[in-house]
C-alpha cells in the first residue's frame, strides 16, 4: 500500500476532512459552518472508500449530504431571520473548551502512537463488500435491521408531528 | 518516514481522534443549538471512521454493519433534534442553549 499516488490522495482527503471540520467548529457564522460541514462529509465518505467500504460511502453521501445537511440548513434558516446578515453563534466556555480539545487530541494520539498493540489480521477487507453486507443484513443482523427500520419510521413520524404548525392560534 | 507513507490503522485513528475532539469542542463552546448538533454529527462520523478502520484491518464485517446502523440512528437523531429546536424557537424566540432554562412556557 506504499504507492505514492495512493498516499498522496489519502493525505489530500484527510486534509480536506480535518480542515473543513476545524472550519465548522471555529467559524462564527452558522451558514458557513453548515456549508463547511458538506466538505467534511464528502471527505469522510472518501476515507470510507479507502477503507474498502464503498457502500457505506455512498450511504454517507445520500443520508448525510442529502438528508441531514439539508435538515440542518432548514434548521438554520427557520431559526434565523434570512434578512439578518450576521448570524453569529455566541461562544461560551472557550478556555475549558480549548483545553479539552488539546488534551483530548494529545491523549488519544499519545496512546495510539506509544502502544504498539495493533495486530492487523492477514485477511483484511479487500474490494467491494456490497454482497457481503447483503448477506449479513439478511442473516446475522436481520433483527437489528428490522428494529432500526421501525425506529426510523417512529422517529420520522414523531419529528413531523413535533415540528408541524399549531392548528389553533396564529 | 515509513510510518508516514504507508497508510495504516494509526492514520485513520488520528483523523478520527481529531474529528472527535473538534466535535466535543463545538458541543462544549457553542451556544447556537444547531452548531451543537453539527458537533454531534462530527462525533458520530469520527466513531464511524473508527468502526470501519477496525473492521478493515480485522477482516470482519461487524464494524461495517455497525457503521450502517450508526448512520440510520444519526438520521433519526437529526430529524428529532431539529423538530425540538424548531419548537424551542417558537416558544423562546431563540436557539441559544444557555438561555433556555425553563421546562414550561
Amino acid at each position: 500500500m506504499s504507492n505514492p499516488t495512493y498516499t498522496f490522495i489519502f493525505y489530500l482527503f484527510a486534509a480536506i476532512t480535518v480542515f473543513s471540520a476545524a472550519f465548522v467548529v471555529f467559524t462564527r457564522n452558522v451558514i458557513y459552518s453548515a456549508f463547511s460541514l458538506l466538505f467534511t462529509f464528502f471527505g469522510v465518505a472518501a476515507l470510507y472508500v479507502f477503507l474498502s467500504a464503498d457502500f457505506i460511502a455512498v450511504t454517507q453521501v445520500v443520508v448525510y449530504v442529502g438528508g441531514i445537511l439539508v435538515l440542518l440548513l432548514f434548521g438554520v434558516m427557520f431559526t434565523n431571520s434570512i434578512m439578518q446578515t450576521g448570524q453569529k453563534s455566541e461562544v461560551t466556555l472557550i478556555i475549558p473548551g480549548t483545553l479539552l480539545l488539546a488534551g483530548m487530541i494529545g491523549a488519544l494520539l499519545y496512546t495510539f502512537y506509544t502502544t504498539h498493540g495493533w495486530m492487523p489480521s492477514e485477511t483484511t477487507l479487500q474490494g467491494s463488500i456490497v454482497e457481503r453486507i447483503g448477506f449479513e443484513t439478511m442473516s446475522r443482523y436481520v433483527l437489528p435491521f428490522e428494529m432500526v427500520s421501525i425506529l426510523l419510521l417512529a422517529a420520522l413520524i414523531g419529528a413531523a408531528f413535533l415540528a408541524r404548525f399549531d392548528k389553533s392560534g396564529k | 518516514m515509513e510510518q508516514l507513507t504507508t497508510i495504516g490503522l494509526n492514520h485513520y485513528l488520528t483523523i478520527s481522534a481529531i474529528l472527535l475532539s473538534l466535535g466535543l469542542f463545538a458541543v462544549m463552546t457553542r451556544k447556537n443549538a444547531i452548531v451543537v448538533l453539527m458537533g454531534v454529527e462530527l462525533i458520530l462520523n469520527a466513531a464511524n471512521i473508527n468502526f470501519l478502520a477496525f473492521s478493515k484491518y480485522n477482516g470482519g464485517m461487524e464494524g461495517v454493519m455497525f457503521a450502517l446502523f450508526v448512520i440510520v440512528i444519526a438520521a433519526a437523531e437529526a430529524a428529532i433534534a431539529l423538530a425540538i429546536v424548531i419548537n424551542i424557537f417558537k416558544i423562546f424566540k431563540s436557539v441559544d442553549v444557555s438561555s433556555i432554562d425553563s421546562m414550561k412556557e
